[in-house]
């Protein structure tokens, strides 16, 4: 049998072909001849043979068949054998597999050879891809050679015993001995990866971190040595001695001065030395200059200092390295809540940078830019703003919108000022705003009475132009209805007053009801434009012909619509004027900003609008005479109170929720009959809303996130009305041991496109054996409805030992994202 | 710095090296690799070289024909990142003299061996240069010293 061919040459050969169909012919050939190799039991060739197999696994062609034989290289006493072998088992074997776990025994007996680089390469294998069950196994070992005076192996059983505290926290007070001495080393290897053990062990628990804080005068004097110290040719990078282990060390003094005044203390001179003395040219001085300026922000360090790091966050913004300017954005962001005033001294670099070619740098200054936004700069900000919003990409429109919204309704100087930056939004990223910034322009626009001329008629010319963006044009539609009177008797006072007759714009109001560019949603404000000019124009018959066509349209909505408003014409013509008189001031109850998460009716407008219309026909006069209640007389204001997330919302008793506020806002009598007879209205027209989401809400199944230990964690969906991006879950925590786990803490992180929002718990004891739950409610709003997940951490005290987990939660039911 | 996965590929998306400290299966990694290499290849040159990718961040800087990317952890210091990755490279090109990527191509083994010794559990646990290199060369005559017996008795035909 010939000798299979040799690595390279194969590597050669595949080379060599043409296409993809040979390559593939290639390797199979060489995959058969390797099978039967390792049939044949041939211990010679074997390295030979996987180490192509791991070449060809690299390819992405399958390699399973090696895996027993990377077990075989492994168990040779050959260290040619050994390497390859643990490299093949960390390209090929997984945890999830069970064939892992034979590794067990050959990585404990290497770990105890007498050749260190077989140590190396078992401390190496078992830290990158050591499961629990093998890390619980080998721990002892681990933590021996922590010990040993060989700082090469020092130095991997460290970064192993990371590993192992990762996958077994429990484990963490078996290596606490093994860390006493570990700062005294000399050796940068050791002195490294001993910082990153210490890190992992104070991120992990608040005992460790208490009982480590005496150790940051040492750390601080390693620190120094670094900076003071002259050329080390073999640490130097650049001209700075170890940059890799003065950022560890910078990042565990963050960890330990965190919260404790005399840790920070003890630090302030050398960050403040570093953060002078480092030298900016490269990206390494900057990389620890970075990690400098996170420390003095996290810790309790003097204000002088704050300004220093922030300075130095400012200088990065005109760096001209992109990804200094990138790090500068990130950091400022988190820094702009705590140390607004400093932050707003770079106010214009930062607005320089929206016009950045990078997309994250573009991301960044613009949330930063929306961040630093007050009563003094919003003028010169906003037309920045406005023209970022312009010219950005389609993926940043929609923030930016709401942005502007928000800013423009906290600052803005003048209602025509606010006006005009709203129409300008609109205008310009009209299909970009999200739908519930409708009902809040329209709110806005009501209340800013001497406006309203000005306002329909810009509106009006704007529908003349593009009738394609719908948030924009139902606002104008809205507008038109109420105002319409305005805008034909050209009263305008801000700008030349237009021209137009009420058939011009019975015109325009028409061509949306029969245009394809318009939604379902916009037809139906245009209706109901329509049908308000009744009042308002002097020529009913057109709009009474429009409305009876529509009573036979194909779409339930406006044919619904207009049968009622037929109706209205017909029957109720005495209530017509009445019902359709101009709307009152409305007063808004809580901000709706594209950050928060608030349970308020956005659909407040619509829904009022259209408790105009009349009920059922059954119960006509009595329910009138409620309507009329509910809108008579210039002083009632229907407040909409915000039902404040302290219970669950249950899907039936949020309509009530919503009722039982109304009928106590102080509405005149009948009150009482006010709210029995509020569903029917609620439940018309877009109010069917809420109803297709409850029916949604009571769809979605539980399910299980978590369940280990005893400890289990069943989640259960409600759909937060009226916002369907709004997900309500609620954790309920049970413990089957016989012990109550105390001090239970349930955080939760989710990606960045969502945001979390996580009430107070029941309570934070579970009780033993199912006895009780811990119930809290989590609400996570995800208006890009993308696929949930969410990492958990949970911690608590089990029989006096404090327990701590990560996990993931992949397996959402899809109904609580879509 | 919780370094999650090293990737090395060429400019046509061609994988040359895949170091991975998070437990996956073959065909998650295989996802992971596509697509995170196709979101790499489609961006312009001049974009810096982090990226948010779905709740990790990205680290990755082109050398000549290869791209070296690391995924790391929201904490992380990018700016590091980027030391460590240009750490390796000079590595690798102390190691074969003005690396290329064939050198890479037709050593796979020893650019894994080489990064085995710089990096543990995706921490560096070595930050002399020098000190690397020594280790892999012993480790290298090593293993010449347990080739070299059989090559040895082969010649005078003692197979």
């Amino acid at each position: 049998m010939p000798a299979p061919i040799r690595l390279r040459e194969l590597i050669r050969t595949i080379r060599t072909a043409r296409t993809q169909a040979e390559e593939r012919e290639m390797i199979q050939k060489e995959c058969a001849a390797i099978r039967s190799s390792f049939r044949e039991e041939d211990n010679t060739y074997r390295c030979r043979n996987v180490a192509k197999l791991l070449y060809m696994h690299m390819l992405g062609y399958p390699a399973h068949f090696g895996q027993l034989e990377c077990l075989k290289l492994i168990a040779s006493q050959k260290f040619t054998d050994k390497r390859i072998g643990y490299l093949g088992a960390m390209l090929l074997l997984d945890e999830r597999q069970d064939v892992h776990l034979l590794m067990t025994n050959c990585i404990k007996n290497d770990l105890n050879h007498s050749t260190q680089y077989v140590q190396g390469l078992a401390l190496c294998t078992l830290g990158c891809m050591g499961s629990s069950e093998m890390c619980r196994d080998l721990a002892g070992e681990v933590e021996k050679l922590l010990k040993t005076s060989n700082s090469y192996l020092r130095k991997k059983a460290a970064l192993c015993a990371v590993h192992v505290i990762r996958k077994v926290p429990e484990l963490m007070e078996m290596f606490l001995p093994a860390t006493k001495n570990l700062l005294s080393e000399k050796n940068h290897g050791v002195l490294h990866t001993s910082v990153v053990l210490l890190t992992e062990m104070c991120e992990r628990s608040p005992d460790m971190l208490a009982h480590f804080r005496k150790l940051v005068p040492q750390l601080v004097r390693i620190l120094k040595n670094l900076i003071m110290s002259g050329y080390s040719p073999e640490h130097d990078v650049s001209g700075i001695s170890d940059p890799f282990l003065q950022v560890r060390i910078l990042r565990l003094l963050r960890i330990l001065g965190k919260s404790d005044d005399d840790s920070s203390e003890a630090m302030n001179d050398i960050l403040a030395q570093v953060a002078t003395n480092t030298e900016t040219s490269k990206n390494v001085g900057n990389a620890i200059l970075y990690e400098t300026v996170l420390t003095i922000m996290d810790i309790k360090s003097e204000s002088g200092l704050r300004v220093l790091a922030i300075n130095i966050l400012g200088r990065f913004l005109l760096n001209n390295d992109k990804n200094i300017r990138y790090v500068a954005l990130t950091s400022l962001l988190k820094t702009v809540q705590t140390d607004h005033n400093a932050v707003q001294r770079h106010r214009s670099t930062i607005v320089d940078c929206l016009k950045d070619l990078d997309v994250s740098i573009k991301r960044r200054a613009m949330e930063l830019s929306f961040a630093l936004v007050n009563g003094n700069n919003i003028r010169g900000m906003m037309k920045e703003l406005l023209y970022f919003l312009d010219s950005c990409d389609p993926e940043f429109k929609a923030d930016c919108a709401s942005g502007v919204f928000l800013a423009a309704e906290k600052y803005a100087p003048s209602k025509r000022w606010h006006i005009d930056t709203i129409m300008r939004v609109l205008t310009t990223a009209g299909s970009y705003v999200r739908d519930d910034s409708v009902p809040n322009l329209i709110q806005l626009i009501t209340n800013s009475v001497e406006m309203h001329a000005y306002t329909v008629q810009r509106l009006y010319k704007a529908l003349l132009d593009d009738i394609s963006q719908q948030p924009l044009v139902q606002v104008a539609s809205w507008c038109i209805g109420e105002y319409g009177d305005l805008l034909v008797s050209g009263q305008c006072e801000e700008e030349e007053p237009i021209q137009v007759t009420e058939d011009e714009v019975l015109d325009v109001l028409e061509g949306l009801l029969v245009s394809n560019l318009s939604a379902a949603v916009t037809r139906g404000y245009s209706l109901t434009a329509i049908m308000k000019l009744s009042t308002r124009f002097s020529g009913v018959n057109r709009i009474k012909k429009v409305v009876s066509i529509y009573g036979s349209s194909i779409d339930v909505e406006l044919q619904q619509r207009a049968v009622e408003y037929n109706a209205l014409f017909k029957k109720y013509d005495h209530m017509r004027p009445a019902l359709l008189e101009r709307m009152p001031i409305m007063e808004k109850s809580a901000s709706n900003g594209p950050t928060e998460i608030v349970q308020t009716n956005g659909e407040t407008e619509p829904s009022v609008v259209d408790s105009k219309h009349p009920p059922p026909v059954s119960q006509p006069a009595n329910q009138a005479n409620d309507l009329l209640d509910l809108l008579g007389g210039n002083d009632v204001v229907p407040v909409i109170q915000t039902t404040v997330p302290t219970k669950p919302a249950s899907a039936g008793g949020e309509l009530l929720d919503l009722l039982g506020d109304l009928s106590l806002s102080g509405v005149p009598t009948p009150a009482p009959s006010v709210a029995t007879s509020q569903p029917s209205f609620l439940l018309d027209g877009l109010s069917s809303q809420p109803l297709f989401n409850d029916i949604a809400a009571a769809a979605i199944p539980p399910m299980t996130a978590y369940n280990k230990n005893g400890l289990k964690i069943d989640f259960t969906f409600e759909r937060a009305n009226p916002n369907p991006n709004v997900a309500v879950i609620t954790i309920h925590a049970s413990n089957s041991t016989e012990a109550d786990m105390t001090d239970f803490v349930f955080q939760a992180a989710v990606p960045k496109t969502f945001q979390l929002q996580l009430l107070s718990p029941s309570s934070n004891v579970v009780p033993a054996l199912n006895q009780g739950t811990v119930t809290q409610v989590i609400r996570v709003l995800n208006p890009q409805k993308q696929q949930l997940r969410m990492r958990i951490k949970l911690t608590y005290t089990l029989k006096g030992s404090p327990v701590q987990d990560l996990a993931e939660v992949n397996n959402f039911p899809p109904q609580s994202w879509q | 710095m919780e370094m999650q996965f090293m990737l090395l590929f060429s400019r046509q998306g061609k994988l040359r090296l895949q170091k991975w400290y998070v437990p996956l299966s073959d065909k998650e990694r295989k996802k992971i690799s596509r697509d995170l290499v196709q979101t790499i290849l489609a961006r312009k040159p001049k974009m810096c070289s982090f990226l948010e990718w779905r709740d990790l961040k990205i680290v990755y800087k082109r050398y000549a024909s290869l791209y070296f990317c690391c995924a790391v952890e929201d904490q992380d210091n990018e700016l590091i990142t980027l030391e460590i990755i240009h750490r390796y490279v000079e590595l690798l090109d102390k190691y074969f003299g003005s690396v290329c990527e064939l050198d890479i191509i037709f050593n796979f083994e020893k650019a894994y061996f080489i990064l085995d010794e710089f990096l543990l559990g995706g921490e560096a646990q070595e930050t002399s240069k020098k000190n690397v290199l020594k280790a892999i060369e012993q480790a290298d005559l090593l293993q010449e010293e347990a080739e070299a017996p059989r090559s040895v008795l082969e010649e005078i035909g003692l197979t």
